[in-house]
């Protein structure tokens, strides 16, 4: 089992509480995903500037270190914001493949989690109300945010493990399912110079998606391309800079419910996880067909 | 009539008081909020009306009783039910009516896959359309489609009786269509006559079946060995 939330703002009342929102449709999936969760957060972009979030086991020692090494450096010019266990650094788009590297060479430490104009991703091992509250989500506003808790099977219980999983910039990926070909899928992938941070199962195929997208396919085509790969049980919700996809694997028997109104699209892996929307029983509620992609965007 | 609301009792208190009730009391649930497992082990004639909808296996195992949802239903609405009617106003989700012994099922809207797998008697009746795979290993019992129905219709179907009004994307193995009998017809009424379902036209239903090929092992197999 795991949950799944995203929810997909049309009018600023939403946007101005999306994190409030997002945090309630975390928490109420909790005994879907006690043993971890995570979100990406889309904000307003900046203008020529981007965003990198990391994380660190010791982000005390970590990230002090990090800012200290990177204020020497006087051609980069940066800012960086600590949310607990995560630090996000905003710069000017140029630096950022710079940066990048100066962090993956000189802090063995730190995983770049997320790299994008909008995206930040926050995930944790814990219950998702611990999490939600670490991370003061509730405070976060947006055009639209995915979110996931994890209920382990295929790998460790670790903050890496946790979901979303970035699938480039501004783009990532959730996933409710057990992939049962990641192991002969992920040797594919690393013979094509693709690198893996964990054993996980959904990694893979957030991996599978990249290398697609990197390869000159569409989002839509990326997805499409998974119903004939991917072996397993899936229902994935993937983040892109403009809004959210959905996709159900061809048996389908894991949950999704969607509703809109003309304020939101959001998506459960429940109903229970849209209860606390505003108008939901007004909502326009259904269950997305098996082996369809979705997409909703701005 | 009792009122139960979720909003000052908890699922195990509204289930207790339900299962623990006297017989032909009358209940109305308020805010389930998409609560699993609500009215389950429901053993005597009773009446529950929830407003709202709800989440995983709603009225699993029921027997005698008479439970409406006034909103949709999470997956395995009525499973393994003995007797008894359920009636939800929306959707259902995967699995409604599974192994369902008897009593019936009315789903307002649709019902998505998986619909009475393994039913053993139960009739099943949605107003909409119905996913793949529903019917699989059906072995007795009805399942009435107004709607369409999805993908491998009545897969490994034993002997119940599937009908659409609708169009059918495709048959499983050994599920075929086959004649509306004047018995069948009849069948079909009371079934709906039952269910207190008036506003039809017979003619507009085909009848699904097995074929019966896969009851026996076929000898052209036995190389295999």
């Amino acid at each position: 089992m795991c949950g799944i939330v995203g929810l997909f703002a049309k009018q600023e009342n939403i946007s101005a509480n999306l994190g409030v929102h997002l945090s309630k449709m975390l928490e109420s999936m909790s005994d879907r995903g006690p043993d971890s969760a995570g979100l990406a957060i889309y904000g307003k972009p900046l203008a020529s500037k981007t965003k990198i979030t990391v994380q660190s086991r010791s982000p005390k020692h970590d990230f002090q270190k990090l800012k200290k090494f990177l204020s020497a450096k006087k051609e980069i010019s940066f800012s960086l914001k600590i949310h607990s266990t995560h630090a996000v650094i905003k710069l000017d788009v140029k630096q950022k493949d710079q940066v990048a590297n100066l962090i993956n060479d000189n802090f063995p430490n730190l995983r770049i989690l997320s790299v994008g104009k909008k995206m930040e991703i926050y995930k944790e091992t814990g219950k998702p109300a611990e999490v939600v509250k670490r991370f003061e989500i509730a405070k976060m506003k947006g055009s639209h945010g995915i979110g996931h808790t994890r209920m382990a099977t295929e790998s460790a219980v670790t903050t890496l493990g946790a979901h979303p999983f970035s699938t480039g910039e501004d783009q990532c990926l959730v996933h409710n399912g057990s992939l049962s070909n990641h192991n002969s899928l992920r040797r594919e992938l690393i013979r094509k110079e693709m690198t893996f941070e964990t054993e996980n199962d959904s990694e893979v195929a957030a991996s599978f998606i990249t290398y697609r997208m990197n390869n000159g396919k569409t989002l839509k085509e990326a997805l499409e391309s998974a119903l004939v790969e991917l072996d397993g049980f899936y229902t994935f919700v993937v983040g892109t800079e403009n809004g959210f996809g959905v996709l159900r694997d061809p048996i389908a028997c894991k949950p999704a419910v969607l509703a809109e109104t003309p304020d939101y699209v959001a998506f459960g892996s429940e109903y229970r996880a849209l209860t606390s929307l505003p108008n939901i029983e007004k909502a326009k509620v259904w269950e997305p067909e098996p082996a369809t992609v979705y997409f909703w965007g701005h | 009539m009792h009122i139960l609301d979720f909003n000052k009792l908890s699922l195990r208190d509204i289930n207790k008081t339900l299962q623990e009730s006297d017989k032909n009391s009358f209940f109305s649930v308020r805010n389930p909020k998409g609560s699993h497992a609500l009215a389950v082990g429901i053993n005597k004639k009773i009446t529950v009306k929830i407003v709202g909808s709800v989440g995983y296996y709603c009225a699993g195992m029921n027997k005698f009783s008479d439970i409406k949802v006034e909103g949709s239903a999470g997956p395995g609405l009525g499973e393994n039910m003995m007797s008894g009617n359920i009636y939800v106003t929306g959707d259902v989700s995967q699995y409604a009516g599974a192994s369902g012994h008897g009593g019936s099922i009315l789903v307002g809207g649709n019902a998505s896959s998986r619909c009475g797998i393994s039913m053993k008697g139960v009739d099943i009746i949605v107003k909409g359309n119905v996913g793949h795979m529903s019917a699989f290993m059906a072995q007795k019992g009805n399942l009435v489609i107004f709607g369409d129905a999805g993908h491998a219709l009545g897969d490994s179907i034993y002997e119940a009786n599937i009908y659409v009004a609708g169009e059918v994307a495709s048959l499983g193995a050994d599920c075929i269509e086959k004649k509306m009998t004047k018995k069948h017809l009849s069948n079909l009424e009371n079934i709906l006559s039952n269910a207190n379902v008036s506003d039809y036209n017979p003619d507009t239903f085909r009848r699904f079946g097995s074929a019966r090929s896969l009851y026996n092992f076929n000898v052209d197999n036995a190389k295999i060995y």
